[in-house]
């Protein structure tokens, strides 16, 4: 029988010790601890399971970020919407929900003059809207058509999502969500309500249902020719 | 002209008086609950502890912190006869009381719930 060495029994005990510690900060941020770049969080959506007339993820957005609209479907503030779109030779469908892409290389925060439209280091893009003076460049600049504008006093908000006349908005990965250890809002809904076909996790956590999917099955990205690296991935478009 | 000055030293000394003896009516705290701070510190520093704060939560995804808007409101609205929570920006209420009297408009609110938030189903709110 071999003898483990001194060393080699510190050496293993202290690889179960990381892999503990890993585990218990795996799904929640430490309190204090800003957020870190060792993790980046995205969305894999799967359309074969998304029907077309289904708007269980838009609703449950809506109700989580207590968006109000005034009827107004061209300027009403939404996060997530339902693209439907058909491929001209085949006949096929298919409908996709399109949020912010969270793109690692965000063309919003590029053109945005105050530094308000920003990356986190967990690569969830936000609006500081304590700082957006309303400008609409990254609007203009985002080919995902992922932001909208306020253009009206703003009632009825929720504590944890802040919005007001005058600033840009848009999907947060519900990240006051994200930090407390819990799915965004749309994923949740999509697999009580619906057929589950958003799965959400840490891309570069090697261990995560996300990850190893994107490892093993096809995935694309919407307009991946810009090169943006978007966050967000589909399945069967 | 000694008479005068006397008179206006002795109006001023009123005027002191009067306003020590009537503090500004504040609505109070829910009960149980103790804040952060003293209060002398809170109404020196509550602004820039807030803003100190909404930085580093906002753009470093630091959670859990003392200063926190979220919890002012949490412990300083107070409900209406129905039942209802009124905001804390409304005349006669916590924030709107003071920030009346010494004549600063608060932003703060323009954008954040001036409510509490109503505990959902899901978890926090
Ligand atoms: S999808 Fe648009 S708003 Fe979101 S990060 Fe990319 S460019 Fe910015
Ligand atoms: S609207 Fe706001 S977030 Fe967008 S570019 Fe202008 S200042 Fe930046």
């Amino acid at each position: 029988m071999t003898q483990l060495s001194r060393r080699q029994v510190l050496l293993a005990s202290g690889a179960v010790l990381i892999v503990s510690a890993a585990e218990a900060a795996d799904s929640q941020s430490v309190r204090g601890q800003p957020a870190s770049s060792a993790r980046r969080w995205g969305l894999l959506i799967d359309t074969a399971k998304c029907a077309a007339d289904c708007t269980i993820c838009v609703d449950a957005c809506k109700a989580e970020m207590g968006l109000t609209g005034h009827d107004r479907p061209l300027t009403d503030a939404q996060y997530v919407r339902k693209v439907n779109v058909k491929d001209p030779a085949s006949g096929h469908t298919h409908s996709l929900p399109v949020m912010c892409q969270h793109c690692a290389k965000p063309p919003c925060v590029d053109v945005c003059p105050t530094g308000a439209s920003m990356k986190r280091a967990d690569g969830i893009v936000l609006v500081d809207r304590h700082i957006c003076i309303g400008c609409r460049y990254c609007m203009m600049a985002c080919p995902y058509k992922a932001r909208s504008f306020a253009h009206e006093a703003q009632t009825g908000q929720q504590p944890h999502l802040p919005r007001g006349k005058g600033t840009v908005e848009g999907c947060t990965l519900c990240v006051h969500r994200v930090d407390e250890g819990r799915p965004p809002a749309c994923v949740e809904a999509c697999a009580a309500k619906a057929k589950g076909a958003m799965l959400f996790g840490d891309l570069k956590d090697s261990s995560s249902d996300i990850a190893r999917r994107v490892a093993r099955e096809a995935t694309s990205r919407i307009r991946a020719d810009l090169g943006l690296d978007p966050a967000v991935r589909y399945q069967g478009i | 002209m000694l008479a005068r000055l006397l008179l206006g030293l002795l109006m001023m000394a009123s005027a002191t008086a009067a306003l020590a003896a009537e503090p500004l009516a504040l609505p109070k705290a829910k009960g149980g609950t103790t804040c952060v701070e003293a209060p002398a510190v809170m109404r020196r520093d509550h602004p820039d502890m807030l803003k100190h704060q909404r930085d580093e939560t906002m753009r470093l995804g630091i959670r859990g912190a003392k200063a926190s808007l979220k919890e002012c409101v949490a412990c300083h609205s107070t409900a209406a006869a129905d039942g209802a929570p009124r905001r804390v920006d409304d005349p006669g209420q916590f924030c709107q009381s003071c920030h009346a009297y010494v004549a600063v408009k608060p932003d703060c609110f323009e954008c954040h719930a001036a409510v509490p938030g109503q505990k959902t189903a899901g978890g926090a709110p």
